[in-house]
Formats: C-alpha cells, sequence, structure tokens
C-alpha cells in the first residue's frame, strides 16, 4: 500500500529541478535505498525533471513512499501539459533528441530505475512514472 | 545566481564544485572559465568533483565541453575526486565522458599536469628520477 506522504513540487525553473534532486535524495535516504540506488534516482529524477521543465515547458513532480509487501521503494510521477511524445520508441533511443542535449536523458533515466512507465499522445501532455525497490 | 569560484595556483586553474548547480550555474562556469584560461595563460585546468553526489547529462556534457574549449585555448582539463557511486550511474546512463581525462584526486591531478608540463623541462624531469626511484625502492 502506498504511504499518505507524497511530496509534491512544480517545476517551472532550473531551481526547481535543484529541488526536486533534493528531495529525491532525502527521501531515498529515509527509505534506505542504497547509495548507488540513491545516486541513480537522484540522477534519473534529475534528467527527467529537466525534461518536464525544458521539453513540457513546466509541470509537477510528486515524490511517494511506495511498499510492496516485502519491500519499499519510492515513486516518482513528472507531469507536464506539454506537446506530449509523438514516437516514444523513438524518443527512447540512445541518442536521439529534439533539443541541444545528448539524448540521453529519457533512454539514460530508463536504465537507472526498476520500472518505468510513460503516457503520452501529442497534445495531451506527458506522464512519467519511475520506481526504485529496495534491494 | 550563484558562481563556483576559479582559483589560480601556478599554471594552474583550480575549480572546486561544492554546490549543487542549477543549469545556469554551469554554463556560467564553462565561459567563466575559457576567459580565465586565456587572460591567465595558464595551461592546466583541474575540476574537482568530490563534493557532487551526482553528475547528470547535462553537468556531464558541459564538463566535456570544458575539456574541449579549454583544449581549443592550449589547457589541458582534468576532472578529479568522482565519487565511486557517481561512476558507475554515469556509465549505466550512458555517459563515460570520453575525452576527459580524470585522476583521483586534487593532489594526483596537479602531479599529472606537472609531469605533463615537466616532459620539455629538465628541472622537473630531474625530479620526476628521484620520485621513481623512490617508488621502486622496496
Amino acid at each position: 500500500m502506498t504511504s499518505p506522504t507524497t511530496d509534491r513540487i512544480a517545476v517551472s525553473s532550473d531551481q526547481d529541478v535543484v529541488r526536486v534532486r533534493q528531495l529525491v535524495r532525502t527521501v531515498a535516504v529515509s527509505v534506505r535505498l542504497s547509495l548507488v540506488d540513491q545516486t541513480k534516482l537522484v540522477t534519473a529524477a534529475s534528467e527527467l525533471a529537466r525534461n518536464t521543465l525544458v521539453y513540457g515547458g513546466g509541470g509537477t513532480v510528486e515524490v511517494s513512499r511506495v511498499e510492496n509487501g516485502r519491500r519499499a521503494g519510492i515513486r516518482i510521477v513528472f507531469a507536464d501539459q506539454g506537446p506530449g511524445i509523438a514516437d516514444v520508441d523513438l524518443a527512447l533511443t540512445d541518442g536521439y533528441t529534439t533539443g541541444n542535449g545528448l539524448g540521453l536523458g529519457l533512454s539514460g533515466a530508463r536504465r537507472l530505475v526498476d520500472e518505468f512507465a510513460i503516457d503520452t499522445g501529442v497534445g495531451q501532455g506527458t506522464s512519467i512514472t519511475v520506481t526504485k525497490w529496495c534491494r | 545566481m550563484e558562481r563556483v569560484p576559479i582559483l589560480k595556483i601556478g599554471d594552474t586553474l583550480l575549480v572546486s564544485i561544492q554546490i549543487d548547480m542549477e543549469d545556469q550555474v554551469a554554463l556560467q562556469l564553462q565561459e567563466d572559465l575559457a576567459e580565465r584560461i586565456v587572460a591567465t595563460g595558464c595551461g592546466g585546468v583541474i575540476i574537482d568533483i568530490s563534493a557532487l553526489d551526482i553528475v547528470d547529462s547535462f553537468v556531464g556534457r558541459t564538463l566535456a565541453t570544458i575539456a574541449s574549449v579549454s583544449r581549443v585555448l592550449d589547457a589541458e582539463t582534468l576532472v578529479v575526486g568522482m565519487r565511486p557511486a557517481v561512476a558507475i550511474t554515469l556509465v549505466e546512463l550512458g555517459l563515460s565522458l570520453p575525452g576527459i581525462r580524470t585522476a583521483l584526486n586534487v593532489e594526483l591531478g596537479m602531479e599529472m599536469l606537472a609531469r605533463d608540463h615537466g616532459d620539455s623541462e629538465p628541472d622537473d624531469t630531474a625530479m620526476q628520477d628521484g620520485d621513481d626511484a623512490a617508488v621502486s625502492a622496496p
């Protein structure tokens, strides 16, 4: 069951991306993710929060503690009302970018988490949900 | 906006990133460093990231750009002090930082730059021999 603690950050500037990183770090420590897993999750969150800002035109990030019976974990939802992603498979390809980045944000972030779900469509905004479980 | 300080030590510019940088701060550092390299004529740049608990693709790209720009300006960049968890994460992210030279800490970085520079300077070469002798002694 999901515990009641969900923190929400509105992302509309570079400074908010930093706040997302700090919040995710704090929660990752509190559910006792290993140091390497904390680092991976915070890095993934940084990539995805920047995407929310740069490609989605801003949005929200929600960080929750979750449990699946045996294990504790963190779930993060990045949501924006931007233009959406036309071709998700292409967007998840290493090196593909429509901006001026390296094209590693989305594909790299997916590799750094345990679960990755993307809900998007042209004109419908984008919502990405990632989960990392304690080992 | 915060700014990352750049220190000059001899022929080297030393940058120690101690804050969780906003993207704009990283870009400002890139510009500031290029200007300082030209203004000082320094041949080496050391960027200490031991205080950073993550390096994402934006910071990684900024480090790579700094290394390329400084090379064009006749300076060599070393990134030092990367934490093990950061290294693991960077590689998994898909960013292995090709073209960036690294050292484990500032001290080893300074030695590496001195050695680069020392190749053409007899004084340094002499010191180098001394070091080697000391290392190989039982």
